[in-house]
């Protein structure tokens, strides 16, 4: 019996040895017991999680990135096949990837997150200014790793997808082309490619990811965690460092006070998404990146779906503006936020405006999303047929119409009873507000977005079109 | 004042040496990271295929192959195009036109009967003859030059649309 409670003392007896040794008193845990408002107690600690469970996501990023690169191939000539069998075949491959997956998912969201949170609590104020600044580059390079990453899927989407991304880039004002031909590596699509998405992916950005946490988790020790913000009492810059010493005086260590919540949520973080990844398994992939199979549909994962449906929604004249000025205008506005208003009035009840800039954009990106999910711009290329009820008991001249709409792509982007495009106006009833000239003339010019298909059908078909559409009560 | 003027030089000379270190690693690493833009765009001419293989008033999708492709580029040393046949012979023989949309890129896909391109990202249109019929596109299909070579058609190689166009 107490040769056993001395084994149970190894543990503890090694841990010691080891903080004694290398001194870890002085250094880690020094920084972990720093002191931080007395306020974080109280229920609105909650809200001071939201960056810890982004490292966290983070370090899972890391080590399933690191278990990922172990079977990957970065050649356009086996990366798919390298995907296709860490998904099905590689031992607990499919959770892996899903981890990483829903993992690039969950950066994505928290990051905004934390940012909408120390946005509100107007924590970015002085003296935290640069905590945002190396925040912001932090959030532009999540955004870069969650693109980068789409295109090592190395599918049908993501070879589409950098051919739309090096088009985007060209748009750009003097070194658009520069830009287009570093995005490819070379003048198209290549075999150059790839493996630089793959560094880009796995060594720049990480580096850089590396490098900016330090200085944010400097800063943030360093500055100390900003108090709870309370209506009427702004920062004031020649008072506030003092103000804030003092309230440390009477603070509480982080580690464990404060740093509990923050485990809690993380594991929370972290079990969501490997919960996730055993249900779900890997993302499906796509048909193969093979360029000469015109037959595709590109999407972006869920969080870019917004900036795709943006690009299909906008007048074509504006656009140039929208792909490079819009993401510009953001991150400059994002840049400028604490040096515009480093001082004033913290709490969110306080600032009308702020609540309006998070709730305005978060409202617009949602229903575009929305919008992209559904794409009703996209014309239905598939092969479909008309209900049974809109083709039964028509006229010989209307049954050719009704298969010319088929044939004649109609059906692409018109909808009759449920089935078909939904590009254009729904023709389910459509002899109800046309006549026959009508409907004829707008066949044959077209017109508000409608080829003029006087060209590509003869004058007894459009009869017979016509016929067919008139039944359409 | 002599000590200070010491330690001036030496935090100048090791200010100095440590640009030079890094003008050493950055300047090689940097031409072999731009290299992409120094490069010479495509310009050859490669074989399509026979002419009799492209009846008049069809169009058909081609592959043609990158002629001196990265030994491990798979598929993406093919490019797709979209030829035309509009008459039996003479200069308007063929219209050669690259697949991807003009608006953003994505391969637009031809529908015979319809005789009208349709792109799948965000709905652009196309005639036979390229030209917009509707949606966002800015401008018409890339064309490509050809040249009739005996009984076969060949086409000029040529970077992704707006990397040249601009």
């Amino acid at each position: 019996m107490r040769s056993l409670r001395a084994i149970g003392k190894i543990p503890g007896e090694i841990a010691s040895w080891l903080g004694e040794r290398f001194e870890l008193e002085d250094s880690v845990m020094a920084v972990l017991r720093h002191p931080v408002p007395r306020d974080l107690e109280r229920p609105i600690g909650w809200w001071y999680v939201l960056g810890s469970a982004t490292l966290g996501i983070f370090v899972m990023q890391v080590v399933t990135g690191v278990g990922l690169a172990m079977t990957y191939v970065p050649a356009p000539n086996s990366a798919y096949d390298s995907l296709q069998f860490i998904s099905h075949d590689a031992t607990l491959g499919g959770v892996v990837r899903g981890m990483h997956y829903f993992g690039a998912g969950a950066m994505v969201v928290l990051v905004l997150a934390h940012m909408t949170q120390v946005y509100l609590f107007g924590a970015f104020k002085f003296p935290r200014e640069a905590n945002w600044l190396t925040g912001s580059l932090l959030l532009l390079a999540t955004l870069a790793m969650a693109f980068t990453g789409q295109l090592l899927r190395w599918d049908q989407d993501a070879f589409w997808s950098i051919v739309v991304a090096a088009e985007q880039a060209a748009r750009a004002p003097l070194i658009g082309n520069w830009l287009a031909s570093l995005v490819v590596a070379g003048s198209n699509v290549g075999g150059a490619t790839l493996t630089r998405f793959y560094a880009t992916h796995v060594f720049l950005i990480p580096a850089a990811i590396f490098g900016l946490i330090g200085m944010h988790l400097y800063l943030v020790v360093k500055r100390g965690i900003s108090e709870p913000p309370v209506p009427g009492i702004p920062v004031d810059r020649p008072t506030y460092r003092a103000r804030y010493a003092e309230m440390l005086h009477r603070g509480i260590p982080f580690w464990p006070d404060a740093a509990w919540r923050d485990a809690v949520i993380a594991t929370a973080a972290v079990v969501v998404v490997v919960v996730l990844a055993a249900i779900f398994g890997a993302p499906q992939l796509g048909k193969p990146p093979d360029p000469t199979n015109v037959v595709a549909d590109p999407r972006p994962d869920w969080y870019f779906l917004g900036y795709f449906a943006i690009l299909a929604l906008i007048p074509p004249a504006t656009e140039s503006i929208v792909i490079i000025g819009l993401p510009l205008f953001a991150f400059v506005f994002l840049f400028l936020v604490p040096l515009l208003w480093p001082d004033g009035e913290r709490h969110w009840s306080r600032r009308p405006a702020a609540i309006a800039a998070v709730a305005l954009p978060l409202i617009a990106y949602a229903s575009l999303t929305v919008a992209g999910i559904a794409s009703p711009w996209v014309p239905k290329l598939e092969g479909g047929a008309l209900p049974a009820g809109v083709t039964q008991g028509l006229s010989d001249s209307a049954r050719r119409g009704a298969d010319l709409f088929l044939s004649k792509a109609c059906f692409a982007c018109h909808a009759i009873e449920g089935a078909g495009g939904r590009r254009g106006p729904d023709l389910s009833h459509v002899a109800t507000h046309l006549n026959r000239d009508q409907i004829t003339a707008r066949i044959a010019t077209g017109g508000g977005g409608m080829p003029a298909f006087a060209g590509s059908v003869t004058p007894s078909e459009l009869d017979d079109l016509t016929t067919f559409l008139l039944t359409r009560k | 004042m002599n000590e200070m003027t010491r330690r001036r030089f030496l935090s100048r000379l090791t200010v100095m040496l440590t640009a030079i270190i890094g003008a050493l690693v950055g300047l090689p690493i940097l031409g072999y990271l731009l290299a992409p833009l120094f490069r010479a765009p495509p310009d050859e001419l490669v074989p399509v295929g026979a002419i009799a293989d492209f009846p008049v008033g069809e169009t058909k999708l081609v592959s043609v192959r990158d002629p001196s492709p990265l030994a491990w580029a798979g598929q993406t040393a093919d490019t797709a195009l979209w030829v035309r046949r509009r008459e039996q012979s003479g200069p308007q023989m063929f219209q050669i036109f690259n697949v991807n949309c003009t608006h953003l890129g994505c391969p637009v896909n031809w529908q015979a009967g319809a005789k009208l391109f349709l792109c799948p990202c965000h709905g652009g249109v196309y005639y036979s003859d390229g030209t917009v019929a509707g949606g966002p596109p800015p401008r018409p299909l890339f064309e490509r030059e050809w040249q009739v070579s005996g009984d076969r058609l060949l086409v000029r190689q040529q970077p992704l649309p707006t990397v040249k166009q601009g």
